[in-house]
């Protein structure tokens, strides 16, 4: 587990409420008063939602941290994936630099022109970093919704796929070659 | 511990008909199984954990936690794997092995597969050698798997395959949207495609119901119990008789050994991570390529210095797994229809009689996709992530269909399972470390199929294809895993002889993928089971006349 001091200082957590309250799409979750996750601190936890949304940015579907992206790596991150929390926090902690670097901003104020630029960035200068996030968010998006992520199946609904997952016995007869009266041919 | 007829250590594909056959032949068994027993209703069709994707772990184990294995690059530099990670090589660890969670494909090999050296020669460098039988010795075996284990699909328009004696016992499940868009783009490149023969009840069979046609197959328990494997059929079998006791969670350690080199039965830890002795006539060890070599390695003793059947250092040799080569292809109408299993057609006359190619193999259209599997599957040129990722997936995810299949893997003997010097699992035994890889003849292969999987989806109207074409570094052996225990006649080339003893023991048997000369271009799984019901016969007649009593 975390010790306090990778928590996040609290100039960094003002600085994010300030970014809370200019509005970047922060729906990450609802864990309580203190927005404690798992694993990672608060201000952690916003510059991931700005990563991940910017690898499954919203259009007519939600996006990533809509639909629970952070939720789904904090909680793998405290069990499977403990072994790259490591990787996480550092790579969290130079999004942060980067963005403040260039645009002044901590990733979840900056613009998401912005916060693409920065994992375009991570993309280039930490390979290794930007791998974990765009397979994590992925994973969050496109896999079960029962670790978090894929909230509603929301993804599954965007590709066309039954959810729950139609049976295909109620699509086809077993005991004909002939598909049996389907309306989704 | 009561002194039994015979110890089978493994509950998979092989070690579930071995207890099976050696219980209906009236002897005592013992079948130890490292994993536990898992049912229909442990499917939990969850597709970041099971043992297709597996990026959460593996739903049959095992888990990471404490079953490391070293894997050695190509450089040579070694590394710790995860269970959960593809280098570890894994195939499931609980009753049923692989077959609880398998796609089920039921190949035969064909009559060539068991003589690629008289047939092909012997690519420089490579270990290829014939099996010491032939597809006549195991046809009345492949036939027994195909009616008591359950096979469906129809043979009838494949020219290629070796004489049968009977038609498959279920009839194939009808056809997908994947079937009729490739069947006549087979046809019209001349080529023979067919229902691809499937371990699943099509119709009830075996007092058990047929295919729902869910998404949710290879890589999963099936929910409603209609694959069909070990845990279903012969398990339950070798139970009914009385004379077979299953152990689950127990993990064998060691073979041992009498001071006149007979095997004396099976040291293993319990379920509370006791050791225990399970003494017995035989041994029949089982448990899949890796772990069959790694037994056998860790049976050290005074006369077997090297480990069991070790004495021409063959043990863990020519390991092979399945390479599979392929194509996407992306069309401008909906190809998906979410049925399952998904694949559901097969052209075989790839496998054999390519000028200047040793072999080659199936192929076939892909089981079920997962969103997860498509990730990283869409059209060239799109990017890897935002906005556009996400639209590609909305746009191509039901209009893609995926040919692939496994190359014939040219054995060598310098891919091995061996024993990790230093790294130790959570019982403090030594690890399994894989190295090497199958000789360059099989990528040359596996290129030549990839471009042949593309042709077949461009004549069937794909407008974007991309070639599946990776070549691993070291050899993949998965759920495919064997040959570290080839049958042979000559003991300093081989491990096991033709009825699967070892040549060096008289009462201990390796009977599973292990003893798999060469792999064919095919699931070999089948063929495991033709071989668990094949060794057995021989074995139950030897202990009926002068018996192993030592």
């Amino acid at each position: 587990m975390a010790d306090a001091n990778d928590r996040g200082g609290i100039s960094r957590r003002k600085f994010v409420a300030i970014g809370a309250l200019a509005g970047a799409g922060l729906a990450v979750g609802c864990h309580g008063e203190h927005g404690n996750w798992l694993v990672l601190s608060d201000t952690e936890a916003r510059t991931l939602a700005a990563l991940c949304d910017a690898i499954i940015p919203a259009d007519d579907f939600p996006s990533a941290a809509q639909a629970g992206a952070v939720t789904y790596i904090d909680r793998q991150l405290a069990h499977p994936y403990r072994r790259h929390v490591a990787a996480y926090r550092a790579g969290l902690r130079e999004a942060e630099q980067r963005s403040l670097e260039h645009f002044g901003v901590m990733p979840a104020a900056a613009k998401p022109e912005q916060q693409m630029a920065v994992v375009r960035v991570l993309e280039m200068k930490n390979r290794r970093f930007f791998e974990l996030v765009r397979a994590h968010t992925m994973e969050s998006y496109y896999g079960s919704p029962r670790h978090g992520g894929n909230r509603d199946a929301v993804s599954w609904r965007m590709l066309g796929l039954d959810e729950p997952p139609v049976r295909g016995r109620s699509d086809y007869d077993a005991t004909t070659t002939e598909r049996a009266g389907s309306n989704r041919l | 511990m009561k002194r039994v007829n015979a110890v089978v250590v493994g509950a998979g594909a092989a070690g579930g008909i071995v207890a099976k056959e050696l219980a209906q032949a009236g002897l005592s068994v013992v079948l130890l199984e490292r994993g536990r027993w898992y049912t229909a209703s442990d499917c939990r069709k969850d597709d970041l954990r099971n043992q297709r994707t597996t990026v959460l772990g593996n739903a049959f184990g095992p888990e990471d936690a404490g079953n490391p294995r070293v894997w050695v690059n190509a450089a040579g530099q070694a590394q710790t794997v995860l269970p959960s990670e593809g280098a570890w090589s894994n195939n499931a660890w609980c009753v049923g092995g692989g077959t609880l969670s398998y796609g089920a494909m039921a190949w035969r090999f064909l009559p060539q597969d068991f003589r690629m050296r008289s047939t092909y020669g012997i690519p420089e460098g490579s270990s290829l050698e014939d099996w010491p039988i032939g597809y006549d010795d195991l046809e009345p075996h492949y036939e027994k798997a195909e009616v008591e284990i359950g096979v469906s699909g129809d043979w009838s328009g494949e020219p290629y395959h070796g004489p049968r004696r009977r038609p498959l016992p279920l009839p194939p499940l009808p056809p997908n949207r994947e079937y009729g868009i490739l069947a006549s783009a087979a046809q019209r490149l001349g080529l023979h495609p067919f229902p691809i023969p499937m371990l699943r009840n099509s119709v009830p069979y075996n007092g058990r119901g047929p295919c729902m046609r869910c998404r949710w197959c290879c890589g999963f328990a099936c929910e409603v119990d209609a694959k069909n494997g070990t845990q279903n059929t012969a398990i339950p079998a070798a139970l009914a008789t009385g004379n077979c006791e299953l152990r689950t969670q127990c993990v064998a350690s060691e073979i041992v050994t009498d001071p006149r080199g007979r095997a004396t039965g099976v040291a293993y830890f319990d379920a509370d991570g006791h050791r225990q002795m399970q003494p017995a006539d035989v041994v029949v060890v089982s448990s899949a390529a890796i772990e069959s070599a790694r037994l056998l390695l860790l049976s050290k003793s005074r006369l077997f210095p090297q480990g069991l059947g070790n004495r021409w250092d063959q043990v863990g040799r020519n390991l092979q797994g399945h390479h599979y080569t392929g194509a996407a292809g992306f069309f401008d109408f909906e190809t998906y229809d979410d049925v399952g299993p998904g694949a559901s057609i097969a052209v075989c006359d790839y496998n054999h009689g390519t000028p200047g190619l040793c072999g080659g193999g199936l192929l076939a259209n892909e089981f079920i996709r997962l969103p997860i599997q498509m990730v990283d599957r869409l059209p060239p040129g799109t990017p890897r992530w935002g906005a556009g990722h996400k639209q590609a997936m909305r746009a191509w995810h039901k209009r893609t269909v995926v040919v692939m299949g496994p190359t014939q893997p040219i054995p060598m003997a310098s891919a091995r399972a061996t024993l990790d010097p230093v790294v130790k699992d959570k019982w403090g035994l030594p690890v399994a470390r894989i190295e090497g890889n199958s000789h360059p003849h099989t990528f040359a292969i596996g290129t030549v199929q990839a471009q042949r999987a593309e042709a077949w989806l461009k004549e069937a109207g794909a407008i974007h294809t991309s070639l599946m074409d990776y070549k691993p570094e070291v050899v993949e052996a998965g759920q495919h895993q064997a040959g570290t225990c080839r049958m042979g006649d000559d003991p300093r080339s081989s491990v096991v002889d033709r009825t699967c003893k070892l040549h060096d023991v008289d009462n201990v048997f390796v009977i599973d993928g292990s003893v798999h000369v060469t792999n064919g271009g095919f699931n070999p799984v089948l063929t495991i089971m033709a071989v668990a019901y094949y060794a057995p016969e021989r074995l139950v007649r030897e202990w009926k006349g002068t018996g192993f009593r030592g």
